[in-house]
């Protein structure tokens, strides 16, 4: 099959998908299947780019002319082929979690929340291979659109408040501040595309270019830098399903993913004599802040929103050391830090679903009950501190790498200092899982339904995996420098 | 041999229909002549639009008498441009207008209505294409006219009252055109707009052209509700009936915007508009005014079809802005913008109609868990409503993209600002249809009944899909909006 057919299923399959799910809504086995089938055929579509793409080729098809010059682009460069894997990877594992969580826990609107988990697949997809700004953006303002039915799925007030500040705080970043981002770069460079070595040397004032950076930098909200992050704890409201994939993987990732782009592509790192040197402490502020909030956070999604919210500005301090290996590390970040999100966000909703507890201080004793669960648990924490056998070392140490290259001390103690926060706030759940003794009150309790389990201890699983065999992400994240 | 005379039988189709229909008073009768000239209306304006494309202006003489002195027709890109929009509007309504005009108008005022349709249709058209000042005058009191009695079809009594005002603010506007014509016809004798380009020039410091350019800004002004004088139109749109919303809000005030960027930028000349005048001041600061006020006024309101009027008013800020830009991208913005709010207006007011249809009332209350009975009107309503708001891949971001282009060339970057920050007052205002439809429950007296008939949502959905595909493939509504524009720009002087 020519790649271009191939870009093209990648985006068809889920839209397709989707559009099946709708039609057989009375069907339930029926729609989990067409899910599943489409997860699968997703990610060998993408998959099937990988040999392409190694060896060199950059596959791209142009759609259409929206504006004069400016046309809908999708391009497959390495980056964004790694972020198109993760994502239809682990579509499939959290397809097969989801049928176990929504019928576990006896969720309305199910078709509902399949066609719209299938839509923002399909927004994913696009933002991955986007070849310009103007592709990319779209997508992204996609991504939060269909992803706003399942943040309110519950249909309550919480969920209508959560929705409020998700759209809010999304849309305003990405029309006040990332849509002028684009318009001025239109003007001054005249053209949108992701080249390496960026599109704005020479072509503004320093002082321009610092502007647009903080304009790029605020506007791409799905990175949840500080003080726009407060959309992702409301979009906690969300079935846990939605929390794994979308604002685990998925949505933020497509965030840090537009950032390293921009960072990239279009400045060129600091061809474009933009001043870089505010981004690290922003980055570094909000991966400290982050981290105590989640130290204090005694609801178990609360906490894990707030480490992403944390984990995600690693990409940003990556990014934004501009050592050539750091932006590696970042690149390598938002791979390992799917896997070992994703595998928390599956343990906290299989603990719901078992034992409907949600808070960190009901969790006595539950590693007894729920073993594997909570060993996979374990495993994900250790790739969120950093320590090997789990994909999360790999990362750092490219980041840290990097940033002693740079010589940026200050990124090297926000790391340190937020591995030991890291530790402060998963371990003690470890803890008091295993090692305390069962509170009485409440019904016994075993695992959750075993598609959860199963998804739950193949994530983790992956995540070790990832970790010894880590050839084909890095060699990916590299493909980054070589544009 | 009849398609030399297409320019006049766009006009004179729908015009001698609407006598037709008076004379045989049949209502299926009625429907259907006028759902036929529309279609064949929407025929002749596409393929006036590709022979311009190909060969440039088509100029047509009434009666063969030669301009200047004979009325000629004068079809060039712009013009071509809004007689496609008129027309397919007006051939998309009609259909829907079967079962909605049955179930909102009594039947023996229902043949009236399509001959009011017609007439209106022709008004619209004629406006479009004269090349003459005064007939443009005729047709402008032809389709406020029956604009006014359409109005006041609507079934609650307040219809009356806000035909009433339209019809005294419309007359006003009307007078004041007419008065500014006049002195324009002073000074130079002609009536032709052609004419009157090359004649003004000689004359445009006089203080007479200058006061026929006040009149004639404020009379159009008043029947395209420039802000502050927009006070007729959330009563005409709330309580006409569904189809006239939906067929008015679509083309009328588009059509005077047409007229008032012909007098501008061919007239009386940019030169004299913007650069002697502070008129593009002038022009910019009620368009954001009208842009950020009305759109918060439109977010507490608390009627679908009333905070829809609302949002026009906000809507026609935008294209008074672009043409206050005076560069080439604000301008491609505003004319594209005539289509593409055109065309989401349509559909929202299509839509709003439906609800009306099965809830009896578009209050918010009335709509409150209206995605689970009507889930394609709801659905509907969001995607125009994304357009309204200008999200990529609709046909309000192609608009958008344009106007803060425009903008940050021209160095504004407060008003490139305030152009984003604005479309987010727009996402406000649509989520309170969101939040009413989706995430409230219905209400305890809330009606059964479920979506409303095929024939009203297929026309409607139609437009929803216009949304969205003029925001992907642009070549129509930006393409011709872009040489139009530069077909203003280097006509002016």
């Amino acid at each position: 099959m020519t790649p271009n057919a191939l870009i093209v299923i990648a985006l068809v399959v889920p839209v397709g998908a989707a559009a099946l799910v709708a039609a057989s809504d009375r069907a339930p086995n029926l729609r989990e299947a067409i899910t599943l089938v489409a997860a699968g055929a997703l990610f060998v579509a993408v998959a099937s780019l990988l040999p392409l793409v190694l060896s060199g080729e950059r596959p791209s098809l142009r759609l259409v002319e929206v504006f004069p010059g400016l046309a809908l682009e999708f391009r497959v460069e390495p980056f964004g082929l790694l972020f198109a894997l993760i994502a239809s990877g682990l579509w499939i594992l959290s397809s097969l979690y989801s049928i176990g969580y929504m019928r576990g826990n006896d969720e309305s609107h199910q078709t509902r929340f399949y066609v719209c988990f299938a839509l923002a697949l399909a927004s994913t997809i696009g933002v991955a291979f986007s070849g310009n700004l103007l592709t990319l953006f779209l997508f992204y303002e996609m991504l939060t659109l269909v992803t706003y039915p399942l943040v309110t799925h519950h249909g309550d007030d919480e969920a209508r408040r959560g929705g409020r500040t998700y759209l809010g705080v999304l849309l305003f970043t990405s029309t006040a501040l990332l849509l002028p981002a684009i318009v001025v770069t239109w003007i001054v460079a005249g053209t949108l595309d992701f080249v390496p070595g960026g599109i704005l040397e020479g072509r503004m004032s320093p002082f321009g270019a610092t502007v647009l950076l903080v304009l790029f930098m605020f506007g791409i909200g799905k990175a949840a830098i500080m003080p726009f992050h407060r959309w992702l704890p409301a979009a906690m409201v969300a079935p846990t399903p939605v929390s794994a994939l979308l604002h685990a993987v998925a949505v933020v990732k497509a965030g840090v993913f537009s950032v390293v782009k921009v960072i990239v592509y279009t400045f060129g790192f600091d061809a474009a004599g933009a001043n870089f040197a505010w981004l690290p402490y922003v980055a570094g502020f909000t991966i400290i802040a982050a981290s105590i909030v989640a130290l204090r956070a005694d609801n178990l999604k609360r906490r894990l929103a707030y480490s992403t919210v944390s984990q995600l500005s690693y990409v940003v301090l990556g990014a934004a050391v501009l050592a050539p290996i750091s932006v590696v590390g970042a690149a390598l970040h938002v791979a390992a830090h799917a896997f070992g999100k994703i595998t928390l966000f599956f343990a906290a909703g299989a603990i719901y679903t078992a034992s409907h507890k949600t808070q960190v201080s009901q969790l006595d004793g539950v590693g007894r009950r729920m073993p594997w669960t909570l060993a996979a648990f374990a495993v994900a924490s250790l790739s969120m501190i950093g320590l090997p056998p789990t994909v999360g070392a790999i990362s750092k140490w490219y980041i840290v790498t990097g940033a002693l290259q740079a010589q940026h001390w200050v990124a090297l103690a926000v790391i340190g200092a937020s591995t030991l926060l890291n530790a402060g706030y998963f371990v003690p759940i470890v803890y008091r899982a295993f090692l305390r003794e069962p509170s009485t009150v409440g019904a016994a309790h075993g695992e959750a339904p075993w598609t959860m389990v199963v998804a739950l201890v193949a994530t983790a699983t992956l995540t070790i995996l990832l970790f010894l065999f880590a050839d084909v992400p890095i060699a990916l994240a590299r493909g980054l420098l070589g544009g | 041999m009849i398609s030399e005379h297409l320019p006049a039988l766009q006009v004179v189709l729908p015009l001698i229909s609407a006598p037709l229909i008076v004379v045989v008073r049949r209502e299926a009768f009625a429907w259907s002549l006028a759902t036929a000239v529309s279609w064949i209306g929407l025929g002749i304006a596409v393929e006036l639009a590709l022979r311009t494309a190909q060969s440039g202006a088509i100029s047509y003489a009434i009666g063969n008498w030669p301009p200047p002195w004979g009325i000629e027709y004068r079809v060039d890109r712009l013009s071509s441009f809004v007689l496609v929009l008129v027309s397919l509007v007006g051939a998309i309504v009609m259909p829907y207008a079967r079962t909605s005009v049955a179930a909102e108008l009594p039947r023996e005022r229902r043949y009236l209505f399509y001959s009011m349709y017609c007439l209106c249709l022709a008004g619209l058209l004629g406006i479009t294409i004269t090349g003459d000042v005064f007939n443009l005058f005729v047709f402008l009191e032809i389709s406020s006219l029956s604009a006014y009695v359409l109005i006041a079809m609507g079934q609650k009594r307040k219809a009356l009252f806000a035909a009433f005002q339209y019809l005294v603010l419309g007359t006003i506007g009307a007078t004041f055109y007419v008065i500014g014509i006049g002195l324009l016809y002073l000074m130079t004798g002609t009536l032709n707009l052609a004419d009157l380009a090359v004649r003004v020039a000689g004359v445009h410091e006089l203080r007479p052209v200058l006061a026929a350019l006040a009149f004639i800004t404020v009379g159009i002004g008043m029947k395209l509700a420039l802000f502050p004088l927009h006070q007729w139109l959330p009563n005409a749109y709330t309580y006409a009936p569904s189809v006239v919303t939906a067929f008015l809000a679509a083309t009328a005030t588009k059509v005077s915007l047409y007229v008032l960027m012909r007098f501008y930028y061919v007239v009386f000349g940019n030169a004299l508009v913007f650069r002697t005048l502070p008129l593009d001041d002038i022009l910019l600061a009620l368009s954001v005014v009208a842009i950020v006020t009305m759109s918060l006024v439109a977010v507490f309101q608390s009627d679908l079809k009333r905070m829809l009027a609302y949002s026009s008013v906000a809507q026609i800020g935008y294209i008074t802005l672009g043409i206050a830009l005076t560069n080439a991208a604000g301008l491609t913005g505003a004319i594209a913008h005539l289509f593409n709010h055109g065309v989401t207006k349509g559909a929202l007011f299509l839509l709003a109609g439906g609800i009306s249809l099965r809830c009896g009332g578009t209050s918010f209350a009335a709509i409150a868990g209206l995605g689970q009975r009507m889930p394609f009107t709801s659905f509907g309503i969001v995607i125009a409503g994304l357009s309204l708001i200008g999200v990529p891949a609709t046909a309000g971001f192609t608009t958008k993209w344009y106007l803060v282009v425009g903008a940050l060339e021209r160095g504004y970057w407060w008003l490139a600002a305030l152009i984003v920050v604005s479309s987010l007052i727009a996402v406000a205002y649509v989520w309170r249809f969101v939040e009413a439809a989706y995430l409230q429950a219905p209400g305890p007296e809330a009606p059964r009944q479920g979506e409303m008939p095929l024939s009203m949502l297929l026309p409607a959905w139609l437009m929803v899909g216009a949304c969205i595909y003029f925001g992907i493939w642009t070549s129509f509504n930006i393409g011709f909006a872009g040489s139009a524009a530069e077909l203003l720009l280097h006509s002016g002087r």
